[in-house]
């Protein structure tokens, strides 16, 4: 019986065809240009300079500072992203649920700082962080002990959270804004109560933008120089901070390129890593 | 799926609810009694309230006064997920990260029920809406109408006293929606369960229904089965709604024993008395006018009235004819495939008995909210 009733066919997907990449050529050249020529040069000068060989990476792996400070790096861009992603997942549903003039504020609030520069925003936080500054004067006043958070990871975090807050809120609500609210009802009608509801609907089916987000967001801390510089200590060094020290203070461009490869094959792995979980979800995301 | 089969169904008593949005007033006193097991239909058209009713049902929507009975406790107030219904809807609502198996699992898990037992209901389930092969596809691996089948065993696997349908069928073609009406009416039997069901299709509610409530602007128009509508209409909204039918208006000029309409210079009277203060009209189903050339054999008792066919369509048990009247308004006419043929633009006339023809109250506000 069930036969009689056979899925509608399916539109013929488009040809495949190569003119449309033509379209992206631009953006190509100059991808490969500013981006491609400087990493193969990197690349090659890690294994050149000062002679061919390993010794830079030799270097870095015997060296336990690098290698503390790796870790950090990873770490702290770890704090950021689940700092952002608590931030952010509220911060996108609200955007989803109120009308339209409040949501163009949401978005705007979003926007707001990519319009102001990063170094701005950073020395603003150092307004607010530090030890005689706002947050630390608000405590006193009301009878509690300061708190040291310039030049600590915390502040560190705190700061490079709010600067890639943006990067993690806009994918979730590009994937939130695609969830329909009805499957939520549906949920409820078949005895979920609000929480449940959120946990087995909602949230499996926002996942792609809680990945999406994270991501970006990971990979972009990994690489963050001017944030941590001014607002950490030496305590909270990130490995941009030690790569400009070897290549702009002392010159070795070999081991500047050598730390930045092992950056960038330490995120490629984490990307291998995350891919296959992303695809499935993607795949069962469909509608 | 229960074991025990029928009787199971919950009754519902809804009394005088009224839902109001600012001054939209979505129901407008609206008391509504539906029996154990019955499969009632709201019929109406969009905006008229019967999804309204539906989602106050449910537990989407509370009420704004009123009061609301289910299986003879009150559910005002009470969380959707704690009212026990069914509900099907239009979009099908399907989990799209769960498979076929798995949404029909998920009401069976939120209550707990151990995996062996889930397996067990999930499968009878699904065997009663014939899906059980596709237990391991997602949603977006299937035809509308099978996703539909699948949200009515999820709706379904755990037994609810009630089951509500908003729209279920309207997102499918015809041809696979008259087959789903036959497995819904089909499954309604097997389950005893209580159905309602929105539609504003007239004939969808006329071949599922034991009864049909007809909405019209946040209210009740009439309650009765299928033959009741179309008999004995109570309003004219509803005798227009429900099948074909011819609405006479003219100057009325009757006593107190009948009413008597002067159509375009063309008297006819039909035998009911009519309350003074409204316009009255009288409505004719299809097969009670017959058609024939002017000037035939007279006969005593009937109305006639004249006009000129504007449109023939030959039905195959019969033909259908608009008939153009004087006033400019249509009738429809039903005859017989034995009769003579009439073609378009020929004049004839129309005949029928006063008794059969419905006086009815002229409400205009019908003609606003058909299209």
């Amino acid at each position: 019986m069930s036969a009689s009733d056979a899925p509608s066919e399916r539109a013929a997907s488009p040809r495949r065809s190569w003119g449309p990449l033509a379209l992206a050529l631009p953006a190509l050249v100059l991808l490969v240009a500013v981006i491609g020529y400087p990493l193969a040069t990197i690349v090659i000068r890690s294994f050149t300079e000062p002679q061919a060989g390993l010794q830079n990476y030799s270097w870095f792996f015997s060296t336990p500072v690098n290698l503390v400070v790796l870790q950090r790096t990873f770490t702290i861009s770890a704090w950021v992203t689940l700092v952002c992603v608590f931030c952010a997942y509220p911060f996108a549903y609200a955007m989803t649920a109120v009308g339209p003039k409040l949501r163009m504020l949401l978005t705007l609030c979003v926007l707001i700082p990519f319009w102001v520069s990063g170094v701005v925003r950073t020395l603003s936080w150092v307004i607010l962080l530090q030890d005689s500054g706002v947050i630390n004067s608000m405590l006193r006043s009301v009878g509690l002990d300061g708190v040291r958070l310039i030049r600590t990871q915390t502040g560190v975090i705190i700061g490079m959270a709010q600067v890639l807050l943006p990067f993690m809120v806009l994918p979730l609500y590009s994937v939130m804004k695609g969830i329909d609210l009805r499957l939520v009802q549906a949920a409820r009608s078949l005895g979920a109560g609000p929480i449940r509801a959120f946990f087995t609907v909602y949230l499996p089916l926002s996942l792609p933008g809680v990945y999406a987000g994270a991501i970006i967001v990971f990979i972009l801390a990994l690489g963050f120089y001017i944030t941590p510089a001014l607002l950490g200590g030496p305590r909270s060094t990130m490995l941009s901070t030690l790569v400009q020290n070897q290549v702009l203070s002392l010159l070795q461009w070999g081991r500047g390129g050598a730390m930045g490869v092992v950056l960038l094959v330490a995120t490629f792995l984490l990307l291998a890593l995350a891919g296959p979980l992303m695809r499935q979800r993607h795949k069962q995301g469909t509608r | 799926m229960s074991e025990t089969g029928k009787q199971r169904g919950a009754a519902i008593d809804l009394s005088a609810v009224s839902k109001a949005y600012g001054s939209f007033r979505a129901l407008d006193d609206i008391s509504l009694h539906v029996e154990p097991g019955e499969f009632m239909t709201l019929l109406g058209p969009s905006g008229s309230g019967k999804t309204t009713t539906l989602n106050v049902i449910a537990g989407f929507t509370e009420v704004s006064s009123g009061s609301l009975q289910v299986g003879g406790r009150s559910v005002v107030g009470v969380p959707a997920h704690k009212r026990n219904i069914g509900v099907v809807f239009q979009h099908y609502a399907l989990f799209p990260h769960m498979t076929v198996g798995r949404n029909v699992a998920y009401p069976l898990a939120l209550r707990g029920i151990a995996k062996a037992e889930r397996e067990a209901r999930v499968k009878r389930a699904l065997d009663m809406v014939r899906m059980a092969d596709f237990a391991h596809r997602y949603p977006s691996e299937l035809s509308g109408g099978q996703q539909q089948r699948v949200a009515l065993a999820r709706a379904i696997v755990f037994d609810p006293p009630l089951l509500l349908m908003d729209e279920p069928l309207g997102a499918l073609d015809k041809k696979l929606r008259e087959w789903l009406q036959l497995e819904i009416k089909r499954i309604h039997r097997e389950l005893g369960t209580t159905f309602v069901y929105v539609t504003h299709d007239q004939e969808e509610a006329l071949v599922l229904s034991d009864r049909i409530a007809v909405f019209n602007r946040g209210k009740i128009e009439q309650v009765g089965t299928g033959r009741d509508l179309y008999d004995a209409p109570a309003t004219l909204f509803v005798g227009r709604f429900i099948g074909d039918s011819t609405v006479l208006r003219g100057r009325p000029r009757g006593d107190r024993s009948s009413t008597a309409l002067d159509i375009a210079g063309e008297t006819v009277t039909a035998p009911h008395r009519h309350a003074g203060d409204t316009q009255p009209v009288l409505l004719l189903r299809p097969e009670k006018l017959t058609i024939r050339r002017p000037g035939s054999d007279r006969r005593d008792g009937h109305n006639r009235l004249s006009g000129t066919v504007s449109e023939a369509i030959y039905l195959g048990s019969g033909s259908k004819y608009e008939v153009r009247l004087r006033d400019g308004s249509t009738a429809i006419v039903r005859s017989p495939l034995t009769d003579t043929s009439f073609a378009i633009g020929e004049t004839v006339e129309l005949c029928f008995r006063g008794e059969d023809a419905k006086l009815l109250a002229d409400d205009s506000t019908a003609d606003t909210t058909l299209t």
